[in-house]
């Protein structure tokens, strides 16, 4: 077990360094840089240019030189624990994102246990009660749950939200509070306007956790072992809990890989609707407008948190299922 | 003394049965067995997706949609570009058939607009003197076929010097329903072609790494790893931002087909590399390798078509994600860029609260959407549960 860690440790390395490489290359695909977006900027607002100051700071921050001395500068940076500057807010990168990082878990905190709390009862339901009305209408529920584009129903639910409850429109807090420290105020306008996010991120990944947990559940009742348990005269409910649905659960660990990141990230596009006060758009503003060490070292900051996730995901499936052999290989 | 075989004619000494006899008697199967016994893979598979019936009416659902896509401009009531700037903005009109109690067949009732000084917002009223017929097989909008000979015949038109806007007009007064008749062939389209650079990709890339293992594998492996960490989003943006603004807005959609695929194969090929580690080391493979057939031929010849069904339904149901790709990516303003239209183009129009508020028709672009990614869906686990006809 140890060696098997130490070895995935050590392959997490170089495949950190790819996505580095790719991280990058994919900043800097994109024509242009940060401060041709900034001088057209200001020249379509008849802002005169100081093309002395502009070169001055392309120069300080090392865009004359070329890219792979500038890539080397941004990893060596990283190791060290500097994310570099980000241009648009002229604040460093971990004071940008470390405001919003908050917010953005606390959303994403409660739209898990929201996922979890909805797909658990319906999934097994759906399972244990396989072909009925109520598998079919809650297939059908969770199917729609996928097709409706999120950033629709975000739009729907936020002017519902608006009429019936008079919530403000947008934000994740009353206007008034957006620029104050936490109080016990802010917070409960927080919590009145997080269910509306909560809902619509947490309606795709229900909907997919359904699914999923309905098809792996119906797999293991048709086992042999269920049957013994049914003949040996357990009782449905503990002939269902112990052990098929402990089996079923697995896919959520291995799912650990991807919950991380998106913990962190958020969903984008639903955030942008409703102007939420989370990392996803500021990391799509910052790709747009090029503010590149602010986007890079988030996507980085992403990835890390993805590699380290799976890494996680697979020691405990390792622990919690011991037909899972790590350094098994085929026989020939 | 007598011999032990009787003269010709006598009776024999013990009974025996003149009915024909059949050594295979029990073994015979009735003409339903033989049928099913002798059925090739791919009429069991339709025999088993036959039974799924939601799957089979979303099949005859999507073929009805991409048969309609390809005479769109004969269904459009109205040219994808026609505006009607006395119309901006005119909620739907409901197709009557009684005037006054009297059946007149499909008409509409004209329209007045009114403009409301305070709000400056338009109102239009139905005007019950003024009805107009629906006119059918007729000429109307002038529109290029394919873009390839100019034509004007409809299916439906409205009433001479009349108008007919069944899903209401947007705020160039151009026709709702027309725009999504359109927008069907983008949006329908970038989801095959994006699925077919990922289905090529996932199977030579996968296959190769399931096959040869070794150093291709574990680069493959860690490529995987590493295009899937990182968020799709940010992905497709940057991707999309590299397609310079000079390119025709045809290139736009292919690039953005390509962008689509690129990032999709991901797990199309981890299943394939999956299937093969496993195939691999069959009888057949090695009798194959025996006789000297290249990789590439083992592969391609003897085995992905072992487990291609499994991989079109896996296909099938990635489909949507493509297409809500394509709105997610337009409504950020980096997928296609006008005149193309797409569903996506459309609903990025109603992408403010007001637009709910005031003109929730601009809405309607939402339910082919829906439809059609869930009969997508359907359409794939029928797929998926015919794809083993042998369960």
């Amino acid at each position: 077990m140890l060696r098997y860690i130490l070895w995935r440790i050590a392959v997490m390395v170089p495949t950190l360094l790819i996505i580095s490489a790719l991280v990058f290359t994919i900043i800097e695909l994109p024509p242009g840089d940060y401060f041709e977006s900034y001088v057209a900027e200001l020249r379509a607002q008849g802002e005169g240019v100081d093309n002395e100051q502009i070169e001055a700071l392309r120069k300080q921050y090392g865009f004359d030189q070329p890219a792979l001395l500038r890539y080397v500068y941004w990893v060596g940076g990283m190791l060290q624990g500097d994310f570099g500057y980000s241009f648009e807010y002229e604040l460093p990168v971990s004071e940008v994102v470390g405001d919003r990082l908050w917010l953005t878990i606390l959303v994403s905190f409660f739209t898990i246990i929201f996922t979890w709390i909805i797909a658990f009862p319906i999934g097994i339901y759906a399972a244990t009660h396989q072909y009925s009305w109520g598998d079919y209408g809650l297939s059908l529920v969770g199917l729609i749950g996928i097709a409706i584009p999120n950033f629709m129903l975000a739009l729907i639910l936020m002017y519902f939200a608006n009429i019936w409850f008079g919530t403000s429109i947008g934000h994740l807090m009353d206007q008034k509070y957006l620029s104050e420290p936490m109080s016990w105020e802010k917070a409960k306008s927080i919590l009145e306007h997080i269910w509306i996010p909560v809902i619509i991120v947490g309606a795709a990944g229900t909907a997919g956790m359904i699914r999923r947990l309905r098809a792996n559940l119906l797999d293991e009742l048709q086992k042999q072992y269920v049957v013994t348990a049914r003949a040996k005269g357990l009782s449905p409910t503990r002939t269902l809990l112990k052990y098929p649905l402990r089996m079923a659960l697995n896919f959520f660990i291995s799912d650990i890989g991807s919950i991380l990141p998106a913990i962190i990230s958020g969903a984008e596009i639903t955030a942008i609707v409703l102007s939420l006060e989370t990392t996803g758009p500021m990391l799509i503003k910052a790709l747009q407008s090029q503010d590149m060490y602010l986007a890079g070292s988030f996507l980085m900051f992403l990835a890390f948190l993805t590699v380290i996730g799976v890494l996680i995901s697979d020691l405990a499936l390792a622990v919690l299922d011991p037909r899972i052999r790590l350094q098994g290989r085929s026989t020939k | 003394m007598t011999s032990p075989i009787p003269a010709p004619g006598e009776p024999l000494p013990h009974y025996v049965s003149t009915a024909p006899f059949d050594p295979y008697s029990v073994e015979v199967m009735t003409e339903e067995q033989v049928r099913v016994n002798q059925a090739s893979q791919l009429r069991l598979m339709w025999w088993k997706f036959k039974r799924h019936k939601v799957a089979l009416a979303s099949g005859i659902f999507l073929a009805v949609l991409y048969a309609m896509i390809l005479i769109c401009e004969f269904l459009a009531p109205y040219n994808l570009h026609t505006r009607n700037m006395d119309f901006i903005y005119t909620p739907p009109q409901r197709v009557h058939f009684f005037h006054e109690g009297s059946f007149v067949g499909p008409f509409v009732y004209g329209r007045t607009m009114t403009l409301d000084l305070d709000t400056l917002k338009r109102n239009y009223q139905d005007n019950p003197a003024d009805i107009e017929p629906v006119r059918f097989f007729c000429r109307g909008d002038s529109y290029r076929f394919w873009g390839l000979f100019e034509n004007n015949l409809h299916l439906v038109c409205p009433a001479q010097g009349g108008q007919l806007f069944l899903l209401g007009t947007d705020r160039l007064g151009r026709d709702v329903l027309s725009r999504i008749i359109y927008g069907a062939r983008i949006s329908l389209t970038i989801g095959l072609l994006g699925i077919t650079v990922s289905f090529v990709l996932g199977i030579v890339i996968g296959g190769l790494a399931g096959y040869h293992g070794g150093v291709f594998d574990l680069i493959v492996q860690r490529l995987i790893e590493v295009l899937q960490s990182i968020p799709s989003i940010p992905l497709w943006l940057s991707l999309a931002a590299i397609m310079p603004a000079t390119w025709s807005p045809i290139l736009i959609y292919l690039g953005i087909t390509v962008i689509l695929g690129l990032l999709d194969w991901t797990g199309l090929a981890r299943a394939v590399r999956s299937k093969l580690l496993a195939l691999r080391e069959e009888d057949y493979v090695l009798a194959a390798q025996l006789m000297g057939a290249r990789s590439s031929r083992i592969i391609g010849r003897h085995l992905v078509p072992g487990f291609m069904s499994h991989l079109i339904a896996t296909a099938t149901i990635s489909i949507p994600g493509m297409i809500l790709g394509e709105t997610a990516l337009s409504f950020l303003g980096l997928g296609l860029r006008p005149p193309i239209t797409s569903w996506g183009i459309l609903l990025t129009e109603a992408r403010s609260v007001s637009v709910i508020a005031f003109y929730p028709w601009l809405l309607f672009p939402t339910i082919p959407v829906i439809l059609v990614i869930l009969a997508f869906n359907f359409l794939g686990d029928g797929l998926r549960d015919a794809a083993d006809p042998y369960k």
